[in-house]
């Protein structure tokens, strides 16, 4: 009883309301991250597993480049770019030698645990901003939140407008129904190859703001990142449909997936506050998302499940024989 | 002009599932025919209006559109060419873009897909004109999503996105098949309509021999992978089910063992 009380006034509210800046940044950071998966889990209907990789692929270019005397913004650009690479590896693996979506992730996921070492030359670099020019640090929380959000408006406007083109819709046609999209001249392949090439060049370019944030590039950053990814895609969708119900578009669904990245470095940052140990905090995010997951099919099973039909009958024989006795 | 020379396909060669599904069929249609296509299940007709579109390619024989072999050419090449409708209204459509959208993507078969806008506001009006035909109320509800429309609906907007880039050759396969009576006359007529005023080059298959008969200029029987019977002009006009039935009887050797047939004429 003693430590129950002794945990709950160990708990300072203030605590988690200094963290909490920090918490959002990061959750900008990868809500960014989120927005790329977006393009790959959402639009196009293909579970992309490479971006564990390529968020990692985007740290490791930035930190060497900027140890080696790079500027930060053209080690930005040389991260998308490599991220955009790995995404037509994924992309040629899929539609040129026909392996399955899930293991064309995976195998270039491994494939870049090797190359971001080769990257970095070690497991761990640190870019720290006492030693170089960065585009953002934690040392400066609220201007690091003011840049995430500049990065993610022009991420979203970006989006917007490219997936309101002819190739955009490609994209999207192909995603929801590739066999009327063949009958329409559209070469699935090629749409299916752009569409990981983009989210991997916005996957890298989070993971570069993330290894500038936290000062070091490391070879583990970008491990359970489609998880993360995919709790702030869910959480921002889930919770942008509950508000706007129909009026949801697609710059309203964008927005919620940063707002879902946010929301769950606060859900973490609870988490930690509430002295959790820290290893668990993974197994705490797979349960989120296993939630966020279900409950639309939850909602469906309670609708539509045959436990309810059975007393929804049970019942009404005893309404009948009620009727009969009387 | 639409030619098939001599096409075989056998699905799953060599295992115990091997069945072909065409042998050695061969059509020339004309510019304007609009080919009505009748046969038992799996007799075939799915599989050849498939090996026009290019699904999958076939192991025999050439498919001629304008006097040009298209067999060497994947699905999406050859869609330009072609103007598909799918028996089931899911297939032919995105549900979760607009009706306007759906309708811009087809407008751009056989063109390359760039920066431009996916679609404008000049072939928003476009589509409004073109919708108002149909008289379905749809012009009014351009931006929906067409997962939100009926089957019928869907079905009317596939066929719009079939026909508004002139094809050579208009694939309808048993595209009325999954509505109910009345909207599917509503759409059978407004394929009719379509058909004529564009001149289109069409093969329409369907399983009710009355629609068979009522449309267009000429008729095709399938069985077991060829086709059997082949009617123009003017005996196509004084046909009636029973002369098909017993000319079936004639060429196959068997009656027609289809009860969905001879229950829907
Ligand atoms: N993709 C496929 N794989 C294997 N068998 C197929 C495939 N498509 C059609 N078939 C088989 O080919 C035969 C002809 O089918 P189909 O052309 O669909 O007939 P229908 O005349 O009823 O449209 C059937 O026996 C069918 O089972
Ligand atoms: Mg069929």
């Amino acid at each position: 009883m003693n430590s129950i009380l002794e945990y709950f006034s160990s708990l300072n509210p203030m605590t988690f309301l200094s963290q909490l800046p920090g918490n959002i940044a990061q959750g900008i950071i990868w809500g960014l991250m989120a927005l790329g998966l977006f393009i790959t889990f959402r639009l196009l209907n293909f579970a992309d597993l490479t971006v564990d990789g390529s968020f990692a692929t985007g740290g490791a270019v930035t930190a060497i480049m900027i140890i080696n005397g790079s500027p930060a913004w053209l080690a930005a650009l040389v991260a998308v770019v490599a991220g955009i690479l790995a995404g037509l590896v994924t992309g040629f693996l899929h539609t040129g030698l026909g392996i399955p979506d899930i293991l064309s992730g995976i195998l270039t996921q491994i494939a870049l645990y090797s190359i971001n070492l080769n990257i970095m030359g070690k497991a761990n670099l640190p870019v720290s901003y006492r030693n170089y020019d960065l585009i953002l640090s934690a040392s400066n929380i609220k201007m690091a939140i003011l840049i995430g959000l500049i990065f993610a408006a022009v991420i979203i406007g970006l989006m917007y407008w490219f997936f309101g083109t002819e190739m955009g819709s490609t994209i999207r046609s192909t995603g929801s129904n590739p066999d009327m999209s063949k009958a329409q001249g559209i070469n699935i392949n090629v749409a299916k190859v752009i569409a990981l090439a983009l989210s991997n060049g916005v996957v890298a370019l989070s993971g570069c703001l993330f290894a500038q944030y936290q000062g070091f590039a490391d070879i583990n950053m970008g491990r359970g990142a489609i998880v993360i990814g995919l709790a702030a895609v869910i959480i921002g969708m889930v919770i942008g449909d509950a508000i706007f119900r129909k009026k949801s578009n697609f710059i309203i669904k964008l927005i919620f997936v940063v707002i879902g990245g946010i929301l769950y470095y606060i859900a973490m940052g609870i988490v930690l506050w509430l002295k959790m140990p820290t290893d668990d905090t993974k197994l705490f995010t797979a349960v989120i998302v296993a939630l966020f997951l279900a409950v639309p099919n939850l909602k469906e099973m309670s609708k539509n499940s045959f436990k309810k039909a059975a007393k929804r009958n049970v019942k009404n024989v005893k309404m009948e024989a009620k009727k009969t006795d009387a | 002009m639409l030619e098939i020379k001599d096409v075989y396909k056998t699905f799953n060669p060599g295992t115990i599932n091997e069945k072909m599904a065409l042998r050695g069929v061969e059509l020339k249609l004309n510019d304007g025919d609009f080919c009505t296509v009748i046969g038992g299940n799996g007799a075939g007709k799915s599989t050849m209006l498939n090996s026009i579109a290019g699904t999958w390619p076939v192991d025999n024989g050439m498919i001629l559109i304008d006097g040009q072999d298209v067999s060497g050419l994947p699905e999406h090449k050859r869609a330009s060419l072609l103007g598909r409708v799918f028996q089931d209204p899911r297939m032919g459509t995105v549900a979760d873009m607009g009706i306007d959208e759906n309708l811009a993507i087809a407008a751009r078969r056989g063109k390359r897909r760039g920066l431009a806008w996916g679609v404008t506001n000049a072939e928003r009006e476009k589509y409004r004109e073109l919708l108002k035909q149909f008289d379905l109320g749809l012009e009014n509800r351009m931006t929906a999503k067409v997962g939100l429309l009926s089957g019928g609906q869907r079905q009317a907007v596939t066929l719009l996105m079939a026909t508004i880039k002139k094809p050579k050759v208009l694939l309808l396969d048993e595209h009325t098949a999954a509505l109910d009576p009345k909207t599917a006359a509503k759409v059978l007529e407004l394929s009719d309509k379509i058909i004529s005023e564009n001149n289109l080059t069409a093969l329409m298959v369907t399983h009710n021999m009355n629609d068979a008969i009522t449309h267009g200029n000429r008729l095709i029987m399938m069985n077991d992978g060829k086709i059997i019977l082949d009617i123009s002009g003017e005996e196509k006009k004084k046909l009636t089910v029973a002369t098909l039935l017993a000319k079936f009887k004639e060429v196959s050797g068997s009656s027609l063992a289809n009860d969905r047939m001879l229950l829907d004429s």
